[in-house]
């Protein structure tokens, strides 16, 4: 196995492993926003605020993910 | 939209003098003089019964200063020079992606890290500027002197998560269209395209919301998370 073939098993790992932590986040915090604008109407612009930002907070898990398979697959540094 | 398959290599257009000019700094030329134009041309003869232009520019802004007012619970006017300009360039910014020939800012590194590194020294600044000196650095000693260490890393952190997600949703959003270019044909990428103008201007308004909660945090007498 050279550092290449090595590089591209780790990246595909990386950002499949990784995406299922914030896949099932985000699906919950969506779940329960959807459950809460249900219940209160009136309070739907907040909760929808506030989602976004916390969603983006938990996609930044699977974005680290995916700057990491990038940085093996573009910019290895063990790579001559 | 111009297809690149390396997502850290930008394209030099030309040298000027030792400084290579990339294609995207060009279009953030280009995005800049648009804006600067519309916001002269509107705001020439400002009356109080203006005309269409002004009328459309004053209802975009007050749109956003309300977004914000809502976000800070204060008095958003000083810190909509800021974050107003920040949002209407990222949509104009995210959204050139799907012209044709254009390569959108966001979609490579350079431009999120500057945007984020300005947030990131504008939260000092604000901070510094409503609390004064003492005031603010005593905010990295709580709860407790022994948290300032985790209170720095987390400011950087913060500022580059921001820069990564700005970057990385962009980019795979390019890198997308590509693939699928090259695995189904000319029609099946549309889709893909339309749900990236989505992309772009959702980008464009969680990262000023960022800015705006992180600028929040700093200005507001009461610790921010």
């Amino acid at each position: 196995m050279t550092i290449e073939m090595l590089s591209i098993i780790g990246a595909a790992l990386a950002v499949s492993v990784g995406a299922i932590g914030p896949a099932f986040a985000e699906g919950r915090a969506i779940a329960a926003a959807m459950e809460a604008i249900s219940r209160q109407p009136e309070a739907s612009g907040t909760i929808s605020r506030t989602l976004f930002v916390g969603l983006a907070m938990i996609e930044t898990m699977a974005i680290y993910c995916l700057v990491v398979a990038l940085l093996l697959l573009y910019a290895n540094p063990f790579v001559k | 939209m111009k297809l690149q398959l390396h997502p850290l290599q930008t394209e030099i257009l030309f040298n000027a003098g030792p400084v290579p000019i990339t294609a995207e700094v060009v279009t953030t030329w280009v995005i800049m003089v648009t804006l600067v134009l519309v916001s002269w041309l509107a705001m020439r003869n400002a009356h109080v019964r203006g005309g269409w232009l002004q009328s459309t520019v004053e209802v975009a802004v007050e749109a956003i200063g309300d977004q914000i007012k809502a976000i800070l619970g204060a008095d958003p006017w000083p810190y909509i020079p800021l974050l107003g300009t920040l949002f209407i360039y990222l949509v104009f910014a995210n959204l050139s992606g799907v012209l044709p020939d254009v390569v959108a800012p966001t979609a490579h590194i350079e431009t999120p890290a500057a945007l984020a590194l300005i947030v990131f020294f504008s939260v000092q600044f604000f901070g510094i500027k409503e609390q004064g000196l003492g005031g603010y650095a005593k905010r990295y000693l709580e709860p407790n002197p022994l948290l300032l260490p985790l209170n720095l890393l987390s400011q950087i952190t913060r500022s580059f998560s921001m820069m990564v997600r700005l970057f990385g949703n962009m980019m795979s959003h390019e890198f997308i269209i590509a693939i699928v270019l090259f695995l189904a044909g000319l029609f099946v990428p549309v889709p893909f395209m339309l749900l990236g103008i989505l992309i772009g201007m959702i980008q464009a308004f969680i990262f000023t919301v960022l800015a705006t909660v992180y600028v929040g945090g700093a200005v507001s007498a009461t610790e921010a998370k």
